[in-house]
């Protein structure tokens, strides 16, 4: 990449996500401001290089955009597209078109990203939708960097964005922060697709890699995009202390081969200490802000007991089944059971962990989990139940779609010995 | 770059544009911002930087925030106040601040997370200094990133 160009991208990169949230407000319509936004980078990969990056590059982009958006007007295509929408707000406020651009462009652009968060995330959309249209328009990531990420064909994320589009169009989605009684519901959606993309990046669940990292810094850029303009509330902060803390062990879990490496055997000098320290401050910002704590702020607890454990054995595993208890209250899932599982047996013994396991086996939801056998096939291992665990391991290794994980649960079934009498 | 197929053939129908570049590196990396302020060169021990200074700087700070790229950062208290230890024939000696002669002194660092070093040189240039100053920008060295000989001597 040239120099000018690494500059623009840099330049994109900053100012993209503020721009489509600009010129969203302006022309109610996200499709639409994100061609605008584009229309805008398209010209200044035509001029600066020959003029040289402005000085104020955002400022160019969006009166760029904005000139272009006033054309559309003016030509009576915006009208169109909009089904006169913009064309009847704008003439119930008394206002010429162009004014009306001009003192919504001059307003603080803080709200502005907030209102293309909600509407990125909007539960009208599917969940890959939501993912993929967040990435693109809050993270300024190209289609092919999406369909990269996610290990799916361009075109199948090209269609995902045009059809997320479409739908927020038809729906007439309001460009907007949801009032009192929708935001919680509102709020979690969001949560949800920044957790789903961390997540996606953290424990890949298909390919060769273990993890994605590129997806973790998305997601946690987002998280911390999203406190500074919620302070006030609790569970995004839980989020993101969740995200920072699962974050300080990305080096530490995938060993020199590829292969991943569980937390408990994890060299804890690999942890990331200024990712560790900003979890628990964020953690903090939860606690300071009062009240119980939710979903993700309790797991945000549950994985600063490992962070604050110098070593393995440090860890303290009674705080953590109290944690998990509490969660298991709140947010009941068999997943979580799984994990509660795991906490107990460490606490309390093996046969303790078992006993949860057992409970929730059956489980339809975790008939293809493969967690689930992962862990109870550990737990009978502890227990000298090497049959049985062999067979587990082997249920767990041909139910990850993840290469790297595979490996490392036949592994633990050839660990097992040899099946068959003894 | 990030620009969608659709709208260059919306703008230039089939005329051919040079395709986007793939992005060298899409994980992020770590960038210390040095501040080297002209007036560490003179100050004295009881200096205090001017409060619309700082009202600048604060704002300052929480836009990198706001854009989710600020992992920390701290200011230093002028070198006045500080020592040097110098290291030469194989022995330490140690010069208490000021530091007469001495040019380019640090003041401060923040440490940002971005996707190039040409991110983190458009948020140098972003920053509210005086007439004089300098901000070195510095890619953080990941251990990682070392040939496997240098990482195993670093315990990795």
């Amino acid at each position: 990449m040239s120099d000018i160009h690494a500059a623009i991208d840099a330049v994109w990169r900053i100012e993209s996500a503020r721009l489509i949230a600009g010129l969203a407000r302006m022309v109610r319509d996200v499709g639409l401001a994100e061609d605008l936004a584009q229309e805008a980078l398209l010209a200044a990969l035509e001029r600066w290089p020959a003029s040289g990056v402005p000085d104020n590059p955002g400022a160019w982009l969006m009166a760029t955009a904005k000139h272009r958006a006033i054309d559309l007007l003016r030509r009576g295509k915006m009208l169109e597209r909009k089904h006169d929408t913009v064309g009847r707000e704008l003439e119930a406020r008394q206002e010429s078109p162009e004014d009306a651009l001009h003192a919504a462009l001059d307003d603080d652009v803080g709200d502005d990203l907030l209102r293309l968060i909600f509407t990125a995330c909007h539960p009208v959309l599917s969940t890959e939708a939501r993912l993929a249209l967040t990435l693109r328009l809050l993270g300024g990531l190209t289609t092919e960097e999406i369909a990269r990420a996610f290990l799916v064909p361009v075109p199948t994320v090209a269609q995902r964005i045009v059809r997320a589009k479409r739908t927020l169009a038809e729906a007439r989605v309001p460009f907007e922060v949801p009032r009192a009684a929708d935001r919680a519901a509102r709020l979690s959606s969001v949560l949800e697709v920044i957790y789903l993309i961390f997540n996606e990046g953290y424990t890949a669940t298909a390919g060769d890699d273990w993890t994605r990292p590129a997806l973790c810094d998305e997601a946690l850029r987002l998280g911390r995009i999203l406190a500074e303009l919620t302070p006030q509330e609790p569970e995004v902060h839980g989020l993101v202390a969740l995200m920072e803390i699962q974050a300080s062990r990305l080096h530490a879990r995938v060993g020199p081969s590829g292969e991943p490496v569980l937390l408990l055997d994890q060299d804890r000098s690999r942890w990331d200490r200024l990712l560790i320290a900003r979890g628990l401050a964020a953690l903090e910002r939860v606690e300071a802000l009062g009240g119980t704590l939710g979903p993700y702020a309790l797991q945000a607890a549950i994985v600063a007991c490992h962070a604050r454990a110098r070593t393995a054995e440090d860890t303290d595993w009674t705080r953590m089944t109290a944690l998990y208890d509490a969660l298991a209250q709140l947010a009941p899932s068999p997943v979580v059971e799984v994990n509660r599982a795991v906490a107990y047996a460490m606490a309390f013994g093996p046969a303790a962990g078992l006993e949860i396991v057992d409970a929730v086996a059956a489980e339809p939801a975790l008939a293809s989990y493969h967690l689930l056998p992962g862990v109870r096939g550990d737990l009978l291992f502890k227990l000298g139940r090497f049959d049985e665990a062999r067979g587990e391991f082997e249920r767990a290794a041909s139910l990850t779609r993840n290469a790297r994980e595979r490996t490392l649960m036949l592994e633990r079934a050839a660990a097992c010995g040899p099946a068959g009498p003894r | 770059m990030s620009i969608s197929p659709a709208i260059i053939r919306r703008l230039y129908g089939t005329r051919k544009v040079r395709a986007p570049r793939p992005r060298p590196r899409e994980t992020t990396m770590r960038f210390m911002m040095l501040v080297i302020p002209k007036v560490y060169e003179k100050a004295g021990a009881d200096f205090v930087p001017p409060a619309d200074l700082i009202a600048k700087m604060t704002k300052y700070n929480e836009s990198l925030s706001k854009a989710g790229v600020l992992l920390s950062l701290d200011g230093l208290t002028p070198p006045a106040k500080g020592a040097r230890v110098k290291f030469a024939s194989g022995k330490p000696k140690v010069v208490d601040g000021p530091f007469t002669e001495a040019k380019e002194l640090v003041g401060g660092y923040w440490i940002i997370q971005v996707k190039s070093k040409e991110e983190a040189v458009e948020w140098a240039k972003r920053a509210p200094m005086l007439d004089g100053d300098v901000i070195e920008v510095r890619q953080v060295q990941e251990i990682d990133d070392f040939p496997p000989d240098v990482r195993k001597a670093a315990g990795r």
